[in-house]
């Protein structure tokens, strides 16, 4: 057990250290999450009172759109330069390069949206700081981020890799988005728990489901 | 399957298809005429019988898509792929005829023709899902990792299914469960009598049987089309 997780913390480690080389993908998503909101601003009128109701939905649409730029990016820098070929080769069960690759994966939605929530919460005077709804964002980030790693690795075999990922990932994805953006909506506006229980319900058994299916199919996916 | 079995078409085959044309015309005539009208809705709650009855075919043809999808990551032998992709293109076709007879259903009862209820949600993630598992297989080369990532999204893809299946009984909804039990909110619920439960019997009938066929020569077209992609290759080599 513990060479396994120290393998897996291996993985999400070189991860975040190329990451941190050229923050590059960090960039990208961090301006591109900026520009949506920008969109949704113009395309809502987000004025005082939408906006209490609509912050939910319009930062989960956020980072799944942001989301599938750090999918994309994840698998391609690895069949770059046949980076997948050596890890590959490592004497380790497939299942630790996936959940890395998960962690990792995580790890980049939720830096972004360390960044963009204060930002949000400045620009529009929306009270973000709610332990319910950070806890929302990491069930939903953990469930987008298990079934986008293994679909990333499945396009990136495409022919049309970019093309196909969000077509591929937005389907299966609702689940999550739609209980995710209940139940931020419901902590939001201070919801009883009663009324949140059942979208947090399916946001844990996406997270244990998808993840689960992960393990048993990513050895099947990179395989040559 | 023999090169010559593959060929000719079989005689059951053809038999089959009579059957089902027979068995879709006699549905049509009991939804009709044998059926009651039904007092609130009226003629447009007649929709109903074949509204249940695509569903249920399209369901349980993604269901045996992913069925297949798991024997063939277990065993890898194409047939399965062929009979996967056979099975959610009809289930693809059904499914859609379920949206659009409830969406005419709709249009009298709840005086709209969509609404973002759950079901109807469910339903159309379901639908849309199955179409990318088709762009999936269109953007792989590679035939043999077509038909491995093929099964894989269509396990992934099926757990739609019993979302949708169930999310008229778990959520508050307007989408009536007229079997079983459902959400007293439901708009345009009704209670069946029995010529209504037999003619819904019979379309259920009617429909798999009709769903059985269109599979049957659609996994036959899969075949062929296997060959042709074979003798190309051959000729390729000469």
């Amino acid at each position: 057990m513990v060479p396994y997780l120290a393998t897996v913390i291996a993985i999400l480690r070189k991860d975040l250290a190329v990451e941190w080389r050229s923050r590059q993908l960090l960039a990208a998503m961090l301006i591109f999450t900026l520009l949506v909101i920008l969109i949704f601003n113009f395309a809502l009128e987000l004025d005082a009172r939408v906006r209490s109701e609509v912050s939910a939905g319009v930062l989960w649409a956020t980072f799944a759109f942001a989301g599938t730029l750090g999918l994309n990016r994840s698998m391609a820098i690895e069949k770059e330069g046949k980076a997948l070929d050596g890890l590959l080769l490592a004497p380790v069960d497939r299942s630790v390069i996936y959940l890395g690759k998960t962690l990792a994966n995580l790890s980049f939605m939720l830096a972004v949206a360390l960044f963009t929530l204060p930002i949000y919460s400045v620009l529009y005077n929306v009270d973000l700081l709610n332990g319910g709804f950070l806890l929302v964002l990491l069930l939903g980030s953990w469930g987008y981020s298990a079934i986008g790693t293994i679909l990333s690795a499945m396009a990136i075999q495409a022919r049309s890799r970019e093309l196909l990922l969000p077509v591929l990932l937005f389907p299966l994805v609702i689940p999550v988005l739609v209980a995710a953006v209940r139940a931020s909506s419901f902590f939001l506006q201070d919801l009883e728990l009663i009324y949140i229980w059942p979208s947090l319900n399916l946001l844990i058994a996406y997270g244990l489901i998808i993840p689960a299916m992960g393990f048993m199919f990513f050895d099947l996916i990179v395989e040559e | 399957m023999s090169s010559k079995s593959i060929a000719a078409r079989p005689r059951f085959l053809t038999l089959l298809s009579t059957l089902s044309a027979l068995l879709i015309l006699a549905a049509t005539w009991m939804v009709f005429f044998f059926a009651p009208r039904e007092a609130v809705m009226g003629e447009v709650q007649r929709v109903f019988y074949f509204h249940v009855s695509t569903g249920w075919v399209g369901m349980v043809a993604f269901l045996s898509a992913a069925i297949a999808g798991i024997i063939y990551l277990i065993r890898p032998d194409k047939k399965w792929d062929v009979f996967a992709v056979a099975a959610v293109e009809i289930g693809l076709v059904y499914s859609f005829v379920n949206i659009v007879s409830g969406s005419i259903w709709a249009r009298p009862t709840w005086n709209t023709w969509w609404t973002w209820d759950p079901r109807l949600v469910t339903a159309s993630v379901m639908e849309l899902t199955f179409l990318a598992y088709l762009l999936l297989r269109q953007s792989m080369e590679d035939p043999e990792r077509r038909a491995r990532f093929g099964a894989i999204y269509s396990i992934l893809g099926s757990l739609t299914v019993p979302l949708t299946y169930m999310s008229i009984r778990i959520w508050r909804t307007i989408h009536p469960v007229v079997i079983g039990s459902g959400d007293p909110g439901a708009k345009g619920d009704f209670s069946m009598t029995q010529p209504m439960v037999t003619t819904l019997m019979f379309s259920l009938l009617a429909f798999t049987v009709f769903g059985v066929t269109l599979l049957w020569h659609r996994v036959r077209l899969g075949w062929l089309s296997e060959r042709v992609e074979e003798f190309r290759l051959k000729s390729m080599e000469m």
